[in-house]
């Protein structure tokens, strides 16, 4: 049993930290989120003279093959930074890439820094549901034809390529008939409306109209997109609880020294037995969440390893992704109280990282979607006594 | 990272698993998975059944007859143990007083009573608390004034557990008055069949004798059983509670508690559907059950991390793994519904021939509910444990 992270992994973190800290300033940030692209060239270049863009990507098209527990190191990072980069909806796209297989062009521009991808999946009716899909694919010749609308895709509007899900067969809800495409977003009839959230990150859009699709932008077999779908959602689950994580230590730290600065009555408030208490119980939270996350991540790692089967992934990135989603909404909650007026006002850290960890809660399922998935995976009902 | 345990983990735990199945009596399991009242008998067996295989002591360094074992193999042996369902080791002895004797005890102290208590010759009891010194232990009142070789006890402990059995009581007592309140406090041994000592039972909501009052009136205590130096019993007090504590979490009992808690639920009805079929029960059930398995990687978390001191962070243990067990008794009642109101003394003290209840599963759940009201109280109440993260943790 080892629960240390590799000296490379330290050293990784050690670096984006002192980059976030030199030049992803807060000031630094807030500048970017103001600026009409919403992201910076400037870090996206960093990042990936960093490794980032190539670290979990393939050996074979310039990647580093890096696991979810390097990544868990990264995210952590990105998480305490508050970066609002579209690192994680790159990845989250190329690791539809890397499961489909046949992308190793898009997956090596993407490594060497110069291609951002974006999943699009969600859609109005779709809530967390990514089964749940009414735009359609129908072959046209060779290749497909697309249409449809996809809601809310993280860093639409910054990405070069779409990864996009449609249904080829089925009916919405279905997990047979989806099929899985890389659309250039740019390609005709595809329409992107960029939009913020309050977190500082873009979200997008995307209207699909008569898009034509070639048949080698197909993303893994017709029909079967599903098997990729559902195991990148559990990946990016994963990584969404990785950056979470971070930003509730920032946020946890930040809160402590308030606790001990700021004073009323003669005293600092950390003083206080009912914020003392507070803070404990926020503590507790924090640590089981980091232990629900580091679990997620092993357990990722693991199955792409292959010695850990996809039940057991999917029912331990569903146990975090809720636990996370618990404690982030009580550390943001609670964080915000303590810092009193100053907490909900946008001058400080504190409200930032509070909005974020309230949209990570939002992102690929909520806390009532995972307890509902851990609820159906074997070995919740069945489980006998030992 | 790798979270899976070592091939030597592995084998050792095979080795434990093999010894619970051999040696633990089929009577003692039942009385323990059915939260059914054990007595004195229960654990002095338990223990000789342990002491026999050398390992009644899993704490213990080898110098005292310990099996030496590593942090990871206690917990595995914790788990074993919970999950076979034997009695638990009864704390005060093994894990309470003889750490101090062997840290702070003289020689003599050393080689009479560390062989007795891994015998099990001996019942120990705890004497810490008192009416007017719960959470504000130091202000205990007990004196205990020097006269010639003898020490004289007056004064009152209470929920003084199981020391109705009692042989000795290891007891924090007032040597001086005229100190701030922890610098006037020794660690002394008293044997409970001195003249002057009256134990009181004390019935708890659960109409269970498990704790006491216990009365010295000008109880004559040996020099001798004063254990280090005198005015010095509150860092051995304080040593006590830094001492081995990610079994308050007690992961493993909570684990095979919800086993139970599924079983009961997928044998109960709603609606002509099991119970755990029930979205509303399920959500409840599966809320604690990943709030247990964060439980038992943070567990690990702590046993893993050689540069912790498990001291300061058994609190979050403690604080987590009671709120889980306190909830597992609360989701078991709801379970069992109606079939848990009945309630017969007589069927708790194992005499199920001679009870009106029929239900061996629901029987007890009401009054084990009722009774782990006090896990949260004992020990450091939960909010004393908030106080230790907050101030030892976080600094505040």
């Amino acid at each position: 049993m080892d629960f240390d992270f590799k000296e490379e992994q330290l050293q990784l973190a050690d670096a984006l930290r002192r980059w976030i800290a030199r030049d992803y300033t807060f000031e630094a940030r807030r500048a970017i989120i103001a600026s009409p692209a919403g992201v910076s060239e400037a870090a996206w270049r960093t990042l990936a003279e960093l490794g980032l863009t190539a670290l979990p990507l393939p050996e074979a098209h310039g990647g580093f093959d890096g696991d979810a527990a390097d990544m868990f190191v990264v995210m952590q990072e990105l998480g305490r930074g508050l970066v609002v980069e579209p690192y994680f909806a790159t990845m989250l796209a190329a690791e539809c890439l890397r499961r489909g297989g046949r992308q190793g062009a898009l997956l090596e521009r993407v490594a060497g820094g110069g291609l951002k991808l974006a999943c699009a999946l969600g859609e109005r009716q779709s809530r967390h549901d990514l089964r749940d899909i009414e735009t359609r694919a129908t072959r046209d010749g060779a290749g497909w034809r697309l249409n449809g609308e996809k809601k809310v895709v993280l860093h639409g509007a910054q990405a070069g390529m779409l990864v996009v899900s449609a249904r080829s067969d089925g009916a919405p809800r279905d997990e047979a008939g989806i099929t899985l495409f890389a659309v250039a977003a740019d390609a005709p009839g595809v329409t992107v409306r960029d939009v913020r959230m309050l977190d500082g990150q873009r979200a997008a859009d995307v209207l699909l109209r008569d898009v034509p699709v070639a048949s080698e932008a197909q993303v893994g077999t017709a029909d079967a997109g599903w098997t990729i779908l559902e195991a990148v959602a559990d990946y990016g689950a994963g990584l969404l609880c990785a950056e979470a994580l971070g930003a509730m230590d920032a946020l946890f730290g930040a809160t402590l020294d308030y606790l001990k600065t700021r004073q009323q009555f003669g005293v600092p408030i950390g003083k206080f037995q009912a914020l003392q208490h507070r803070m404990a119980d926020m503590y507790v939270h924090l640590e089981q969440a980091r232990s629900m996350a580091l679990l997620a991540a092993v357990s990722l790692a693991g199955e792409a390893r292959g010695d850990g089967a996809a039940a057991g992934r999917r029912r331990a990135v569903a146990a975090a992704k809720y636990r996370v989603g618990q404690a982030a909404r009580f550390v943001g909650q609670q964080a915000i109280q303590l810092h009193g007026g100053m907490g909900v006002t946008d001058e400080l850290p504190a409200s930032h990282y509070f909005k974020r960890l309230s949209t990570i809660a939002l992102t690929l399922g909520d806390c009532d979607h995972h307890l509902a998935r851990f609820i159906a995976q074997p070995g919740f009902f069945d489980e006998e006594a030992a | 990272m790798d979270l899976t345990y070592s091939g030597d983990d592995l084998a050792f735990r095979d080795q434990v698993r093999a010894f619970l199945a051999a040696e633990l009596p089929a009577d003692l399991r039942q009385k323990v998975t059915n939260h059914l009242r054990l007595r004195k008998d229960d654990y002095v067996r338990w223990h000789h059944i342990l002491a026999r295989q050398g390992w009644a002591a899993p704490g213990w360094p080898r110098e005292y007859g310990g099996p030496g074992w590593t942090p990871v193999q206690r917990h595995i042996f914790e788990e074993e143990c919970a999950r076979a369902g034997t009695p638990p080791v009864l704390p005060f002895g093994v894990n309470m007083v003889a750490p101090v004797i062997m840290a702070f005890g003289s020689q003599a102290q050393k080689d009479y009573y560390l062989p007795r208590i891994l015998a099990c010759e001996d019942w120990w009891c705890q004497g810490y608390s008192e009416p007017g010194a719960g959470s504000d232990l130091a202000a205990l009142k007990t004196t205990a004034v020097r006269d010639g070789d003898d020490y004289v006890v007056n004064g009152q402990k209470t929920w003084t557990t199981l020391a109705q059995y009692a042989d000795m009581i290891f007891c924090l007592v007032r040597t001086d008055a005229g100190v701030r309140k922890q610098e006037g406090i020794s660690f002394l041994l008293i044997d409970m069949h001195t003249p002057g000592i009256t134990v009181r039972p004390i019935i708890m909501l659960d109409e269970d004798h498990e704790v006491n009052e216990v009365f010295f009136d000008d109880v004559r205590v040996p020099v001798a059983n004063l254990v280090g130096a005198e005015n010095q019993g509150w860092t051995y007090a304080k040593y006590l509670l830094g001492h081995e504590r990610t079994g308050i979490a007690a992961v493993g009992r909570s684990r095979q508690e919800l086993a139970r808690l599924k079983a009961l639920a997928r044998r109960e009805h709603k609606d002509g559907a099991p119970l755990l079929r029930d979205p509303l029960f399920a959500a409840k059930v599966a809320d604690l059950e990943i709030e247990l398995m964060a439980l038992e990687m943070t567990v690990l978390r702590v046993l893993a991390d050689p540069h912790k001191a498990p001291g300061p962070e058994a609190s979050m243990l403690k604080v987590r793994g009671t709120e889980i067990q306190q909830r597992l008794s609360e989701l078991m009642v709801e379970a069992a519904g109606p079939l848990a109101l009945p309630f017969d003394p007589v069927y708790l003290e194992g005499e199920r021939e001679h009870s009106v209840i029929d239900d061996d599963v629901a029987a007890p759940l009401l009054a084990h509910y009722f009774n782990f009201r006090k896990t949260s109280i004992y020990g450091g109440s939960n909010e004393i444990q908030r106080n230790i993260i907050a101030q030892m943790i976080l600094g505040l």
